[in-house]
């Protein structure tokens, strides 16, 4: 040990390369720069921000205890809340299916089909659920239809994405086994096909079933129904130990459906 | 296999159905009976107000029609927006990111103790539980309109979903480098940082730029209720019945999304 | 009968896979088609009942032409076709009868066919040839919990539910091990004279060709290089076919050993 210090002495040890480094300095400095450009640039009232805990500790206190006497009607409203979820699933299945098949390279008819499937699904995604929320607001008027049309519009893009995904990936061996038995496209579709993509379809309607559950809470701060609505009225009204009742309620909401969603994932695949 | 092999074998005639999805028939009719009764249940309860929705297509086309073309006159008040929604998305992304990593650690069953396990658990599901437009509304409510707002929303959204994936990531690393650190004499913070976090690292890097273009999708949305950004820019173009001005906010927010969809792909793919 | 002329297949603008082929099969004799990997075979099968298009030449079966027929009219001609596959190519999730019964397909409209309601004839043939292959006790098994030698028996019997004129083995016995391999041989042996079917099988393994067939064809590069009973398959055809390729000169003399071959999956056909 000790002959060895004299010859280890002056060696440098570093943790990167020259190339590397220049590499790591660079990407510091552009997000140290961008960084310095947000807080200095957004439209934000500093002593606000040094007073931001007192306040939400005050609305903390204000919310305490729940007051659970409106326990009736927000019940109600979550199960509104479940029934836009479970019909908007069941109905994006009805579209989200026939997209998934025209926007998957091997099975859609023609290129033209291919690109109209893959814009209705980048469409679809690309709008989060409470914008389109707020456009079937001003076409149908408040109320549940635009929320059950909401949740159904969003989930299209993503069931049929991870559809046309798993179409996709299929063994392509049965398909052509069915062919040279003289089978048209449909019945090669319904022995080939759906067999193979069953496992994943169902995985995909209950993890949506389960965000869906989550996304129709907010519906109705923008008057498409569900606890939404009863939510923004106690916030109006500056109910707040309702307000906390109603949180907890969505908290017990999300968890059960969490639950349900694990269960039948056990059970179905 | 005892069957003498020749085809006329079968002389009885065997019929054959395909054997049904669920083997039990009261538990096969019953699940359709649950179904029909489901849906008789839900869309008798549900208030469809049908003489509202019966103006919809007329609606309908009322809005498309005042929709296009999309008006991009007042493109300052767009950028202005988007510039908010795109601040309010790193800042969150950066708070959100660092805070996530002491919540991970105390929602890690192998480092933390079982009161700080529950406590960091506890954190995580309620800030998953919540849509961030729930929150927003909260913290609008609390600290006023505006980006302030929007961030704390967005961050404690990030701390909720990296939190989660980190904790899981923590509780699956190589635990030998941990004794390995434990066996030089480190100390805790020095166990982390030389034997958790170089584990972590590269996960945290890639969840980072995920969080950051899904923050930004957020942000477009919780400017709807009141917490900054091109989300409230939206909102009053709907309220105003500004429907062309609508529409270029849309194509710009489906525009900028794919961009960020593209760009966060790519920096995940240069770093894994 | 079996009447191919002039036969040629190219992939764009490569060399030909197939060359100038002609070839005749009369009455119910069992050929086997010989050639090292990549020799042709595959797709001379795949050209016949055109999942893969040939680029010109004529195919007729018995007197009628296959190679202009589209449409509705290819199906009913792939009806009289059956086709067994080196990699079985059953429907995994579906039970050992449904993937029978897929062998009807042909026949039955598409309402029978979604719902399983196949007419009772094709249950007692499906019975029937079951029985015959000594597997009728596995019809309501899904297919995926079968052995390689049964999964290939339900291929076979499938290929038979078609009341073809003629059947086209490719490789069917390439992902079995020896014994079993044996065991399909012998049976679509029998089965050729029991149903006077001709049968063209495209096999590796020369050993297995000498012994059960009446007839080898030998292809190298997309050409006929060898046509004759299999007494005049000598070591000479074989150092023709494969030399410079590879050397299964054991195989002229032992039983055949090959174990499960991680074969080429066919050939580049991409018609779905």
């Amino acid at each position: 040990m000790v002959d060895n210090s004299s010859a280890a002495q002056g060696r440098v040890w570093q943790r990167y390369d020259g190339r590397q480094r220049l590499i790591r300095y660079v990407v510091l400095l552009l997000s140290m720069m961008v960084l310095y450009w947000a807080v200095s640039d957004i439209d934000i009232f500093w002593p606000w921000v040094w007073d931001a805990p007192n306040q939400i500790g005050s609305l903390g206190a204000r919310m305490w205890p729940p007051d659970p006497s409106g326990l009736g009607e927000i019940v109600a409203a979550l199960l509104e809340t479940v029934h836009i979820a479970t019909l908007a699933t069941a109905l994006t299945i009805f579209v989200a299916l026939p997209v998934s098949y025209i926007a998957a390279q091997n099975t859609t008819p023609n290129r033209a089909c291919l690109w109209l499937g893959r814009f209705i699904l980048v469409a679809s995604r690309s709008v989060n659920t409470i914008i389109w929320a707020l456009l079937f607001v001003a076409i149908f008027g408040p109320g549940v239809l635009a929320g059950i049309l909401a949740i159904m519009f969003r989930s299209i893009g993503f069931v049929g994405k991870l559809m046309g995904e798993a179409i996709e990936e299929i063994d392509r061996r049965p398909v052509e086994a069915m062919q040279a038995t003289g089978a048209s496209k449909a019945k090669v579709i319904a022995y080939a096909v759906v067999p193979q993509v069953m496992p994943a379809f169902f995985a995909i309607i209950i993890l949506r079933w389960d965000i869906n559950i989550r996304e129709s809470t907010v519906l109705g701060l923008v008057g498409a129904g569900g606890i939404g609505v009863i939510l923004q009225g106690a916030i109006d009204t500056f109910a707040w130990p309702t307000v906390a009742t109603i949180l907890i309620a969505i908290i017990t909401l999300v968890l059960l459906g969490e639950a349900i969603t694990g269960v039948l994932r056990r059970k179905v695949i | 296999m005892t069957r003498s092999s020749s085809p006329s074998s079968a002389t009885v005639r065997r019929t054959w159905h395909k054997p049904p999805f669920i083997a039990n028939p009261w538990l096969r009719y019953g699940l359709w009976l649950v179904v029909a009764a489901y849906l008789v249940w839900a869309l008798g309860t549900l208030p469809f107000n049908w003489e509202r929705i019966a103006e919809g297509l007329p609606r309908a086309a009322r809005i498309f029609g005042g929709g296009f073309p999309p008006s991009f006159d007042r493109a300052d008040l767009l950028f202005t927006g988007f510039k908010e929604s795109l601040q309010i998305a790193i800042l969150a992304t950066l708070l959100g990111v660092l805070l996530s990593i002491p919540f991970a650690v105390m929602a890690a069953r192998n480092l933390a103790p079982r009161p700080v396990y529950l406590l960091g658990r506890g954190v995580i599901i309620v800030s998953r539980s919540f849509h961030p437009v729930i929150v927003a509304i909260l913290f609008v409510a609390a600290v006023g309109f505006g980006p302030l707002a929007g961030i704390l929303t967005l961050t404690l959204y990030s701390i909720g979903f990296v939190g989660k994936l980190l904790a899981e990531e923590i509780e699956e690393i190589d635990w030998g480098q941990v004794e390995a650190m434990k066996a030089t004499g480190a100390g805790y913070f020095a166990t982390l940082v030389y034997a958790v976090f170089p584990q972590i690292l590269p996960r945290q890097v890639g969840l980072s730029m995920y969080q950051l273009d899904s923050n930004l999708r957020a942000s477009a949305v919780v400017g709807i209720v009141g917490a900054g950004g091109i989300g409230g820019t939206l909102m009053n173009a709907f309220g105003r019945y500004d429907y062309d001005f609508a529409f270029a906010i849309l194509l710009v927010i489906i525009a900028v999304i794919l961009v960020s969809e593209g760009v966060s792909g790519w920096v995940r793919k240069q770093i894994w | 009968m079996l009447e191919i002329s002039n036969l040629t297949k190219r992939y764009g603008s490569d060399a030909a896979v197939l060359e100038d082929l002609d070839l005749t099969v009369e009455g119910n004799s069992v050929v086997a088609i010989v050639g090292a990997s990549g020799a042709g075979k595959s797709t001379m099968l795949r050209c016949i009942n055109r999942l893969v298009e040939p680029t010109s030449g004529s195919i007729k079966l018995n007197g009628s032409e296959l190679v202009t027929l589209k449409g509705a009219a290819l199906r009913q001609a792939r009806r009289k076709i059956g086709m067994v596959f080196q990699g079985f190519n059953l429907i995994d999730r579906l039970t050992v009868m449904e993937n029978v019964l897929a062998g009807r397909l042909g026949y039955v409209n598409l309402y029978q066919a979604v719902t399983r309601r196949y007419p009772q004839a094709d249950i007692d043939r499906a019975f029937a040839l079951l029985e015959r292959v000594e597997i009728a006790h596995y019809a309501n098994k899904r297919a995926d919990a079968l052995s390689g030698g049964e999964r290939q028996r339900v291929g076979v019997v499938r290929a038979l539910m078609q009341e073809p004129e003629i059947l086209l083995a490719d490789e069917p016995t390439a992902s079995l091990d020896p014994r079993t391999s044996e065991q399909i041989m012998r049976l679509l042996q029998s089965l050729a004279s029991e149903m006077s079917l001709p049968v063209l099988i495209n096999i590796h393994n020369v050993a297995q060709a000498k012994a059960y067939t009446e007839r080898i064809v030998g292809l190298r590069h997309g050409k006929m290089i060898f046509d004759g009973a299999p007494e005049d398959f000598t070591k000479e055809a074989l150092d023709a076919i494969y030399g410079g390729i590879e050397a299964p000169d054991d195989q002229l003399i032992e039983t055949p050993a090959s174990g499960p071959r991680q074969g080429a999956r066919g050939v580049a056909h991409d018609s779905f």
